[in-house]
């Protein structure tokens, strides 16, 4: 029986969600969780793996309250999470500009731009709790951008009518992540929280069907420990490294979630991937990863190629007659401002056309000369000085004195362990927040959103969710020595020994490379059905000779980054054939996912309803064995799933 | 371009370290100073020998992961610019360059071009932060702060924690990271109530941490990759002599 | 519990579980931390601000006075006579001169021993050079200050010799100083002048730095101001340094 095989199990329920008026779920929900003893939960002992917004927010949180936290990260401080790198803002329903933005606003718009495969429960809730998250952030002290009289700025964010994206300059992600780091050292600093900087989680470990502790690997000394509790949080992000070039940062791993899959908790939606449109070119084969150019520069630049096949001429040598401003073309009434989704499928196929720009032909131009001619070159650099000047440094190219060149990019992961509205995933006790669990966006997540949802998960949601589960339930002790933790010290060590012993004839990163390059082509902007079967098969093949080929230097007794990668890799190749897998399965095309065979006359993407209003939630049966699919079926009881259309 | 590569190995925390000689043919100008690193690390694997361990996670200038001192200056040559950011086409082909790890008593080498900065995250809990329990907070407009305030707390606040500052320092001290933290929370209203205590345990905690003291030289400043200016040092100093000597601090 | 069933064990991390209650039984390997030192290093810089602006209101009085040269041997002369004749019914003959000395040691003392204390820690903080050099622009400050400030000390004791005690000095006679000034930097002993030149033009560095360093210390120097105020440091170092360095040279050259 081959990988693509799958079979349909029963479907995947969300019991946690409360119904009723949606306005209401959250409080009743609230409510209805049992409360643990505040003279108890010093002895709770819960562990957060990660330390971006959602388990930095959470570790602290729980701090706050009384409970025994261990938190674990990669990086050498928790202040280094990848949320760090957020440009935009952070969207909340304030309504500060009287624009008329509401919660259910919010709501709407999220479920919308989701493209109709979200949880309206969730939806509501993240809108519900974006204004506690400004007054929280504001509270703790991070510099959000003013106006003159002393109160907080918005902007309009990625097409959205309203302006309720609060933001710092370009780095909101770091302002809030710092926000949330000094919060979790204050609990540090108070005890209620042992932090394990580089530390890796390498596997879960379940006792009678619960999740009870983790094992990890001391990446400075090799040490591996386990460390156990009553409770496991997994914040460890997303997934766009499987691509191996993404705008993520290059730690940035599915170990954490796939382990946890791997034992048993689905794995839902892997295919809802977010390429951005605006990205700097891969410049050659040394390429390590993508940097992010603001979606803003799109307000002002106007995207291009030239019309002729094979011109070669300089951008400014090409009359205006023989440019092709194709997303002015193709969508009039949107122009260069289509959604993130769009905008890129649009590049990708005129790069496909061979009208690519740059060395490599897979670039088109976004061109400032209208907007310097138009504003003149002060307001233009008054706006995107920065950005300009991060571009140049770059690609040693002046955007003022010639066209910048763009290339869209893996920016973000839609997809994620399933949980439930409780943010429990399939294993009783183990909790997903953030990018890393199959989130609130469904497939698609709009501008300034994934910050509000790391947050929320964060400081909000799970703190108060957690406590139902660890109340509820009348958990057993669990030693060092009990047999299930031996045996997951034994599996982590086995893997590590195999992975050393291999010596074969190929870096790791020549794996990962590889990896990448069948997932960009097969399982990237736009998947068929043929492409997608190649891909299963090559990247089985890739999975086997990884394991007889790989070379990973050094010891396991020490600082070896190698080794560290070689886990990861191995991950991610397991993890590219459940993504290609589920892209197969999804006959349809929405959010982030296009697939070719499923496209309107004019080449948009057309959603089946009928069908496809489900999240895949994904069942693990061995590596190379086809996994099972449970489904989840979505209601759209408030917000009527509708054709997208940006003409 | 050909590039030659004089880099610190060290095994361990407790080995004694050296200065080891390698030369890239095939560098790029694209590529950025990682790359090139990365470059040589598959030669070495293939090659048999242990490749360069060096910090680094983000790669677009933000996350401060990334700590070597290339030449001399932490960084490299180029202005505000991190290692991740500093792109080969700043040296010239035939060019021997020197690469080390961020040196200082507080910041021990654990492995090649790897250090420990540990003491940072030391120096935040002793007090840089501002305790707002989550839920706590009221209405976020309920008090607004001066534009040139918040810019200031913002420009303040764009500390990376790289280390750079302390790798430039002739005395090794952390004053800019600390001023940076301090100004950052001090021009906030929020930032008030813990501001005299915040000062004086986040200067105790920075001395024990084995940084030296600050003599104004300026170094830290220039070779900041996010430009914090030196005034927030002015900023420490006239909060900690304000909560001492100025009795400020119960 | 060992893990010690493969051969490759040796090669692989020491394996432990730990119940999360515990710290993280670190290996270590990392060298120990100095303990806290007893005065920050803040409050050190606050004694060299203090000390040193002491020193430079001294500096200014003193150059002021030494001017009176060019009114001819009666001023400078009376002057010296003066100084000592100030508060003479509270504190005597010569005391108010006294006084001075002893708040001018206080300081000198007070500056060099913060200063040394900073310098012992400063290598502490930074036990290892780099290979290539410290090539950060301000590095080298750190190096004038100290080697600077030393030269300096050597010189006020050497001037304190030629004209305080006389003993340095052809003439060395008490309270003459017109005399001894131009006997002391007579032409046919130009290389007095020339190291009181090389001497003076040390301290114009460290006053320059010095100055804008000590308003940083006091922590009144903010971003807007930083510019303006090393200009004015600049500025007033010259103008004091300038006005010291006609003395001698003017007696050399035979202008007095």
């Amino acid at each position: 029986m081959s990988y693509s095989d799958y079979t349909v199990g029963a479907p995947v329920v969300d019991k946690a969600a409360p119904d009723g008026p949606i306005e209401t779920r959250w409080e009743r929900r609230k409510f209805g969780v049992k409360l643990v003893n505040p003279a108890n939960k010093r002895k709770v002992k819960i562990i957060v793996v990660g330390t971006g917004l959602a388990g930095g927010a959470a570790a602290a949180t729980l701090g706050e309250a009384g409970y025994h936290v261990t938190s674990f990260c990669y990086q050498d401080s928790p202040r280094r999470a990848h949320s760090i790198a957020a440009q935009g803002g952070i969207n909340a329903a304030k309504n500060y500009r009287n624009d008329g933005d509401s919660v259910y606003r919010l709501f709407y718009d999220t479920v919308k731009g989701g493209d109709f495969r979200a949880r309206e429960s969730n939806v509501h809730r993240l809108a519900e709790i974006s204004r506690q998250i400004i007054d929280q952030c504001v509270a703790q002290g991070v510099p959000f951008a003013r106006e003159y009289g002393g109160l907080l700025d918005t902007r309009s964010f990625g097409g959205v009518q309203v302006s309720r994206t609060f933001y710092a300059r370009g780095q909101t992600g770091q302002q809030l992540l710092l926000g949330a780091y000094q919060a979790l050292e204050r609990q540090i600093h108070a005890g209620t929280v042992n932090m394990y900087q580089r530390h890796e989680m390498l596997e879960l470990i379940l006792v009678e069907g619960r999740a009870r502790g983790v094992v990890v690997r001391d990446m400075v000394t090799g040490e591996i420990s386990s460390h156990l509790a009553d409770a496991v949080v997994l914040a460890t992000g997303g997934y766009g490294n499987v691509f191996y070039l993404s705008t993520n940062a290059k730690g940035c791993n599915v170990t954490a979630n796939w382990r946890a899959h791997r034992k048993g908790a689905l794995f839902a939606n892997p295919c809802f991937t977010q390429i951005h449109p605006t990205c700097i070119p891969v410049s050659g084969d040394h390429q390590s990863k993508l940097t992010l150019m603001s979606e803003s520069l799109r307000n002002d630049g106007r995207v291009w190629v030239p019309k002729q096949l094979g011109d070669t001429r300089k951008p400014k040598d090409i009359p205006h007659s023989e440019r092709d401003y194709f997303l002015e073309r193709k969508y009039p009434s949107f122009g260069n401002l289509v959604p993130r989704d769009i905008a890129s499928r649009a590049a990708k196929e005129v790069c496909d056309e061979k009208r690519g720009v740059g060395p490599s032909g897979l670039g088109v131009y976004l061109d400032f000369d209208d907007a310097i001619q138009r504003l003149g070159r002060k307001a233009v650099e008054a706006k995107y000085g920065n950005l300009f000047e991060m571009y140049e440094r770059i690609t040693g190219e002046d955007p003022y004195e010639m066209p910048m060149r763009i290339f869209p990019a893996v920016h973000y992961t839609m997809g994620g362990l399933w949980v439930d509205y409780d943010l429990q995933s399939t294993i009783p006790g183990l909790y997903v927040a953030g990018e890393a669990n199959f989130s609130d966006h469904g497939a698609n997540r709009l501008g300034a959103s994934a910050l509000m949802q790391g947050l929320s998960d964060g400081y909000f949601v799970l703190p108060v969710t957690i406590g139902d589960y660890l109340a509820s339930n009348k958990l057993p002790e669990v030693g060092p020595d009990a047999p299930e933790v031996v045996e997951a010290e034994a599996a982590v060590q086995g893997r590590i020994e195999k992975l050393l012993s291999i010596n074969g004839n190929r870096t790791v990163d020549s794996f990962h490379r590889e990896l990448g390059h069948i997932m960009w082509d097969y399982c990237g902007m736009e998947r068929t059905e043929e492409g997608l079967l190649k891909a299963i098969d090559l990247l089985a093949e890739l999975r086997r000779e990884f394991w007889n080929n790989v070379k990973v230097p050094g010891t396991g007794a020490e600082l070896n980054q190698s080794l560290e990668k070689a886990g990861r890799v191995a991950d991610f190749i397991e993890l590219g054939e459940l993504m290609c897998l589920d892209a197969l399965h999804r006959r349809e095309s929405c959010g982030g996912h296009f697939r070719a065979e499923s496209q309107t006359e004019d080449g948009e993407a057309q959603r089946d309803d009928e069908n496809f209003a489900y999240a895949g939630a994904w069942e693990y049966t061995g590596a190379g064995s086809a996994p099972v699919l449970h489904k989840e079926e979505l209601n759209f009881e408030y917000v009527h799933p509708t054709q997208r259309s940006y003409k | 371009m050909k590039v030659n590569l004089r880099v610190w190995r060290q095994k361990d925390p407790v080995d004694k370290g050296r200065m080891v000689d390698y030369t890239v043919e095939d560098a790029s100008e694209d590529m950025s100073f990682l790359e090139l690193i990365d470059v040589l690390n598959e030669k070495l694997i293939l090659s048999g020998e242990e490749p360069v361990a060096f910090d680094h996670d983000c790669r677009e200038g933000i996350c401060g992961m990334c700590s070597m001192v290339i030449d001399g200056q932490p960084h490299g040559p180029e202005r505000s610019t991190t290692t991740c950011q500093l792109h080969m086409r700043k040296f010239n082909d035939g060019d021997t360059i020197t690469v080390e790890p961020f040196r200082a008593g507080a910041f021990p080498v654990i492995k090649d071009l790897v250090v420990d900065r540990g003491a940072f995250d030391k120096i935040i809990q002793a007090g840089g932060y501002i305790s707002a329990n989550t839920g706590s907070a009221p209405e976020a407009h309920s008090t607004p702060v001066p534009k040139a305030a918040a810019e200031r707390s913002f420009s303040a606040a764009a500390c990376i924690g790289c280390g750079a500052c302390v790798a430039a320092c002739p005395n090794g001290s952390a004053s800019l990271f600390l001023g940076a933290k301090l100004t950052h929370l001090g021009e906030m209203p929020q930032g008030q109530p813990e501001r005299w205590e915040r000062v004086v345990n986040m200067v105790e905690t920075h001395d024990d941490a084995g940084f030296g003291g600050c003599t104004n030289t300026g170094a830290c400043a220039t070779a900041c990759p996010k430009e914090i200016p030196l005034d927030v040092i002015s900023q420490l100093n006239h909060d900690y002599l304000k909560a001492t000597v100025g009795g400020r601090k119960k | 519990m060992h893990w010690t069933a493969s051969p490759l064990s040796s090669a692989l991390g020491a394996v432990a579980t730990q119940v999360s209650t515990g710290g993280s039984a670190k290996a270590s390997a990392t060298p120990a931390r100095p303990k806290r030192p007893l005065i920050p290093a803040v409050l050190l810089k606050f004694v060299m601000a203090l000390s040193g602006f002491v020193l430079v209101a001294y500096l200014v009085v003193h150059m002021i006075g030494n001017l009176q040269i060019f009114w001819g041997p009666t001023a400078i002369n009376g002057y010296a006579e003066w100084l000592r004749t100030l508060l003479e019914p509270v504190l005597g003959w010569e005391g108010f001169v006294w006084v001075v000395r002893i708040a001018l040691l206080a300081s000198v003392i007070g500056h060099i021993w913060a200063a040394t204390l900073l310098a012992l820690r400063a290598k502490r903080a930074r036990p290892v050079k780099y290979a290539a050099g410290n090539k950060v622009k301000g590095s080298y400050t750190t190096r004038t200050m100290r080697w600077g400030g030393v030269i300096v000390l050597l010189f006020v004791i050497y001037h304190i010799l030629d004209l305080t005690v006389g003993v340095a000095n052809p003439v060395g006679a008490h309270l003459k100083p017109y005399e001894n000034i131009t006997a002391g930097f007579a032409p046919d002993r130009w290389y007095v002048t020339l190291f009181y030149v090389i001497a003076l033009l040390a301290i114009w560095f460290h006053l320059r730095h010095g100055l804008w360093s000590a308003i940083q210390t006091l922590g009144w120097n903010s971003n807007r101001r930083e510019k303006t105020l090393k200009a004015i440091a600049t500025v007033f170092s010259t103008v004091l340094i300038v006005g010291f360095l006609i003395v001698p040279i003017s007696a050399t050259f035979g202008w007095i």
